[in-house]
């Protein structure tokens, strides 16, 4: 399932040839994701790496992870988001296995700047450590 | 005037609005092709050789030095160090001033006027500024009076808000309580003409890549005197008199400060970049500059939610400002992918940044080559960028 959403999302953004574009959807996929409650907003959920504020948090239902996403930029908001959508919904045993250089396929070095990919790294390295937490019991 | 872009090959392979002059400038031609010369023609080591190649490199070297200190106006060639830039110029203040604990500093520097400090354990005090962020010189001279005999340290022209300090008033204030005077030039050398003897400052330092020149290369002026009273920095080849194992002996300055082979092909560049300076009329150049500079701040201010940071009226060369209800990183992306390229952060004033409280601006700065078809394509990249934003706000 990560594999599909991240397919999902490699096919939305191949969309845009323009990269004003890329990034107006980039932007709208952040608007719309729903603001994360303000208690979350604080230094335990806060996601270290990145240049702006973002703020990542983890719900489990049944055995599947729901990853949700805030942040005070707009753009940051947006990846914070996609990466939240390609992981959301698996098992955290699912996470762990999954190939962390998948999100290559974003092509993401062609769109956002080096800063900016080391915080969707550090996004993703949030991620995994919140399915090893869960995957341990923490 | 001119049309300056046509000396700097990178206007002729990019369409770029290039507003980040403050961070680095664009490099004429000439500067390219002298650097490229020193590899292909001349290349040898300094101050070593016996050969003829040597003996040219080493006099081209030496005659950049000469050039620096004219550019400067110092006293002479004596007076001029070659360094890194402005960091490592106040790195080896910090090291080799040992006698001077205390450093009286503005509340606007850049962390490399903070942080070299901080390693050496000095005491930093730190002069408030007024509403204009202009340097309060009530709470100045107070400082002064509490601590006599210190070293004052600050910056010419602020790198976020383009604030230009008085120097010449800094420093015969500063000289009347028995302190040393360093004014950090970064933001100053391609916009102002420098007259350290004028100014009477007793170090100034300054980074040529911010001046036409070759990154990697920079320069700290000291007064004669204080310049030989001071340690070495670095110990190393081509600073010594004599070594023996049990001790060392040193040459004088400049060279003493200058251990291990150095940017021979940056400062051979850097004689270029002046002598394209020195091709240029300079006031008309300021002038220019001070139109440009207005023209960009007027155009700003007839934009609606545009948050600046001071009405100051000795602003040069960098310009901050926020956009009401969007982070600046956001801004400054949008401009990017429009062609045009903004400086966003804290500009490594994290102090400034706090005490303002912001976690960072958008700031565009000027060089020689832009003109008012910059300001107009970053202006309307800029009301586009905040029309997306605002459209999924």
């Amino acid at each position: 399932m990560i594999i599909e959403n991240l397919k999902n999302i490699v096919d939305e953004l191949s969309m845009f040839d323009d990269a004003l574009e890329k990034y107006e959807y980039i932007i709208e996929l952040g608007s719309q994701n729903s603001d994360i409650d303000e208690s979350y907003k604080n230094d335990k959920y806060l996601v270290s790496g990145c240049s702006s504020s973002v703020w990542l948090y983890c719900i489990k239902v049944d055995d599947k992870l729901f990853f949700h996403s805030d942040s005070n930029a707009m753009i940051a908001k947006g990846l914070a988001s996609i990466i939240c959508k390609v992981y959301s919904g698996n098992s955290s045993s699912e996470i762990l296995s999954s190939d962390t250089k998948l999100l290559k396929e974003l092509n993401l070095s062609e769109i956002i700047t080096p800063v900016r990919q080391n915080g969707v790294a550090s996004m993703q390295r949030y991620i995994l450590k919140f399915a090893k937490d869960f995957e341990d019991g923490c | 005037m001119k049309n300056y872009k046509d000396d700097f090959d990178f206007f002729k392979n990019s369409d770029n609005v290039y507003l980040d002059s403050a961070a680095t400038s664009q490099k004429p031609h000439s500067v390219i092709e002298a650097q490229s010369d020193f590899y292909k023609i001349h290349c040898a080591n300094i101050h070593r050789g016996l050969h003829t190649l040597s003996d040219k490199a080493t006099q081209m070297y030496e005659d950049s030095r000469t050039l620096c200190a004219e550019f400067i106006n110092a006293e002479s060639s004596r007076n001029i160090v070659f360094t890194k830039g402005v960091t490592e110029g106040i790195n080896l203040l910090a090291h080799s001033l040992s006698a001077y604990d205390t450093v009286i500093i503005s509340s606007l520097e850049h962390h490399s006027n903070i942080v070299p400090w901080q390693l050496y354990d000095k005491n930093i005090k730190v002069i408030e500024v007024d509403k204009e962020l202009n340097i309060d010189y009530v709470n100045y001279e107070k400082l002064l009076f509490e601590n006599p005999n210190s070293l004052v340290s600050i910056t010419h022209i602020s790198n976020v808000f383009g604030n230009e300090n008085d120097v010449k008033k800094l420093t015969s204030l500063a000289h009347k309580y028995g302190c040393l005077v360093h004014i950090d030039g970064a933001q100053a050398g391609a916009h102002i003409k420098i007259d350290v003897q004028a100014l009477d400052v007793d170090f100034y330092t300054l980074s040529a890549h911010k001046i036409y020149a070759p990154t990697g290369v920079g320069l700290l002026y000291g007064k004669f005197k204080l310049l030989e009273q001071m340690r070495p920095y670095q110990g190393g080849g081509a600073m010594i008199k004599d070594v023996s194992f049990e001790s060392s002996t040193y040459l004088d300055p400049p060279h003493k400060f200058e251990a291990g082979t150095q940017n021979i092909s940056g400062v051979i560049g850097w004689a270029e970049a002046i002598n394209y300076m020195n091709s240029v009329d300079f006031l008309e150049l300021i002038e220019h500059e001070e139109k440009i500079y207005s023209y960009a701040l007027n155009s700003l201010k007839n934009l609606d939610d545009i948050m600046l940071y001071t009405n100051a009226n000795n602003l040069k060369s960098a310009l901050s400002f926020n956009v009401n209800n969007f982070h600046h990183e956001d801004i400054g992306t949008l401009l990017d992918k429009q062609g045009i390229s903004v400086r966003t952060g804290h500009h490594c004033a994290l102090p400034a940044m706090k005490m303002l409280g912001l976690d960072g601006t958008i700031r565009i700065s000027f060089g020689i080559y832009n003109d008012d078809e910059d300001v107009n394509r970053f202006i309307e990249a800029l009301k586009k960028s905040i029309d997306i934003l605002r459209r999924h706000k």
